[in-house]
């Protein structure tokens, strides 16, 4: 078996000037892994800066409204940042400061990785470069400014779609050309080996905390969880510790856009087929010339057209199931999520809060659900609210 | 022994080095892109590649990527790319011809299928810039099966265990890279490149062509004097793009001609 492989998906295929960079990565990230000394550095930091851990709220309202079982919510909104993307991005970060990389560049869709990227930096003191598509800085304003402030070069990426994908493109060019002195911050479970690997390792303190603290409350493992998956990254960091207990169900939620039968979705693990995109051989969506299809999402950090490697094999070996949620179904998750339980969802998360108001019905009351939470939806107000505004228009004219 | 090979033994016995000039299939339009490929070959093209477009060219600076998108605006295919081969061949053109394209183009098609389709069309060679030496494995033995050179990247951040895979698993040429960086035109050429030249040459004694960022007749020249052979794309491109449209053909012959003739000047100055 060839490294960086999950089953089948995985490897890295991409240019020889970065290989070398790739492999360094790889060995330092071999040695330090389990060293005791930047273990503990990044526990210091996740507890002191980013406020970990992160909360379990049971959701009382949410699981009377739908008949069935204990809903709880891991709250990775409520982390410095208001988002999961700052558990890698720190941890990566204090890696390439040991890597003696001074530069980090790095994409970003809706603006939270390149958020907690620019974050990390400030508290670290590199110099930080950051890529993002243009049409996802138009939706994600509030994004772009803190970037700024946190003084970031902030890079707007005008070629193919202007989203994700283009940013990931942009950010590895730049890299191949400065890949010296750069360290790549990737911030999803995606892209060449070791990334995926690396990320769903600093992500895992997500399931890690989720599954002490329910043993703690429940006295027992979940039935059921869920993530929603764009690259992957907040549902394998939440899935990874619950992998090898094979009587929890896991559920990972992809974006179905405007429909999962439209050609406007980010469903690869829906509707994708094998191939290699960006660094990696797993579920992607393209045409028969192996073209990459266009995607479509409320969210843009689901807004992306290939999945994680591992999530493939989850797919393959059914260990996880993946489900889809709509733009619509997702808008109506985040005003329910809003008004019934007074938290403010990212539209990413409330693919999965969406998801889980269907599977909570199907489950008994002494069932438990867990839900997370991946980051908080300040950045969505003024798209969520027109969204919203348009659909209940459509809702009277209909009527 | 296939064309790659007997190409370069040629231009040993002459002391020439090799001239290959990129186009992205398709491009600028499908109606004139076969005629543009003889015109780049009758100029002075000791080798040829072609360019399969890809929408998300991650090795490709700007001019490639415009061009690429514009090429698959245009209609083409991997498909038709092999069709131009197949065209070309029957037209009596029999310089080496290789394809550039990315990984997943070739995987949509069938690795095995494509194998075969390309070399009956009479394609001699592959350059794939997202697929390293260390995870060709499968692909090494289906293409060496159907006797298509995969040429493999040197680049100047390759340690020597890699290269040492690079020389094992790589045929025809090897590819080196004259900066770390993405293809496109360049006014200077890296200082250090002699040097990684002649580390190279320690590694294997494959041909060595350099490309990335080589664009004049005076880059040619001097690259000349230490590689056997200069892989020229984007400036290319930027000679098709400037010219007028009536004079498109006279501005790519001239420009051809000119770092031909600086691949022979070069090798008589040596000598």
């Amino acid at each position: 078996m060839m490294k960086g492989f999950f089953g089948q998906f995985g490897g890295a295929y991409v240019a020889e000037t970065l290989m070398g960079n790739l492999e360094q990565l790889e060995q330092q990230y071999e040695q330090l892994k389990d060293d005791a000394q930047f273990r503990s550095e990044i526990a210091q930091l996740l507890n002191e800066f980013v406020g970990r851990p992160t909360p379990l709220t049971p959701l009382r309202k949410m699981s009377k409204d739908t008949g069935g079982a204990k809903i709880y919510l891991k709250r990775e909104d409520l982390t410095h940042t208001g988002a999961h993307k700052i558990n890698n991005a720190l941890a990566q970060a204090v890696l390439a400061k040991r890597m003696g990389k001074h530069r980090i560049v790095a994409e970003t869709g809706a603006g939270q990785h390149g958020v907690a990227v620019a974050t990390a930096c400030s508290l670290l003191g590199l110099e930080c470069v950051v890529y993002m598509g243009a049409l996802d800085a138009e939706r994600q304003a509030p994004n772009v400014q803190r970037m700024k402030l946190l003084g970031a070069d902030l890079r707007l990426v005008h070629i193919g779609q202007r989203t994700l994908k283009d940013a990931i493109s942009e950010a590895i060019r730049d890299w191949i050309t400065n890949v010296r002195e750069t360290h790549y911050l990737l911030g999803s479970a995606v892209g060449p080996h070791p990334f995926p690997t690396m990320v769903r390792d600093f992500q895992s303190v997500i399931g890690e905390e989720t599954k002490s603290q329910i043993l703690q409350l429940e006295n027992r493992l979940p039935d059921c969880v869920i993530a929603c998956v764009g690259g992957g990254s907040n549902a394998i960091g939440m899935f990874s510790p619950f992998i090898e207990h094979e009587e929890v169900r896991l559920i990972g939620v992809q974006a179905a856009g405007e429909g999962i039968e439209t050609t406007h979705h980010a469903s690869p693990l829906i509707k994708g087929s094998l191939g290699i995109f960006q660094g990696v051989y797993t579920y992607i969506l393209q045409n028969a010339d192996g073209h990459i299809q266009e995607t479509h999402s409320i969210a843009p950090g689901l807004d992306y057209p290939g999945a994680g490697p591992q999530h493939s094999h989850l797919k393959n070996t059914g260990r996880a199931e993946y489900a889809y949620i709509d733009d619509r179904e997702a808008l109506e998750a985040f005003e329910y999520l809003c008004r019934e339980e007074g938290i403010l969802p990212a539209l990413e998360s409330s693919h999965a809060v969406a998801h889980a108001l269907k599977v909570a019905k199907t489950m008994t009351e002494d069932q438990i659900l867990v839900v997370n939470l991946s980051g908080r939806g300040d950045k969505d107000l003024s798209q969520a609210i027109e969204a919203l505004e348009r659909m209940n228009k459509e809702e009277v004219s209909i009527r | 022994m296939n064309r790659i090979q007997v190409t370069f033994d040629q231009l040993k016995q002459t002391g020439e080095k090799a001239l290959i000039p990129y186009i992205p299939v398709g491009y600028p339009a499908l109606e004139t892109t076969e005629e543009l490929i003889r015109t780049i070959c009758e100029s002075g093209a000791d080798l040829l590649e072609l360019g399969v477009p890809n929408g998300d060219p991650l090795a490709d600076g700007p001019t490639i990527q415009a061009a690429s998108t514009q090429a698959i605006a245009n209609g083409t295919t991997l498909r038709y790319c092999i069709q131009v081969v197949q065209r070309l061949r029957q037209s009596g053109l029999d310089l080496p011809i290789i394809f550039m394209g990315y990984c997943n183009s070739f995987l949509a098609y069938g690795l095995e299928s494509f194998a075969r389709d390309a070399k009956n069309a009479g394609v001699d060679g592959l350059i794939i810039p997202d697929l390293p030496s260390t995870m060709a494995g499968p692909w090494v033995d289906i293409f060496r099966q159907h006797e298509i050179d995969l040429i493999f990247f040197l680049a100047p951040t390759t340690s020597e265990e890699r290269a040492a895979s690079v020389v094992e698993q790589g045929t025809g040429f090897v590819y080196c890279i004259s900066v770390t960086g993405v293809t496109g035109a360049r006014d200077e050429l890296p200082e250090e490149l002699p040097q990684f030249i002649s580390q190279a040459r320690e590694a294997t004694s494959l041909p060595l062509c350099v490309g990335f960022g080589i664009s004049t007749p005076k880059h040619v020249a001097e690259v000349s004097q230490y590689a056997d052979g200069v892989i020229v794309g984007s400036a290319l491109l930027q000679v098709i793009n400037h010219a007028p449209k009536d004079q498109m053909h006279t501005k790519v012959r001239e420009y051809v001609s000119s770092l031909k003739e600086a691949t022979i000047s070069a090798a008589s100055s040596t000598r």
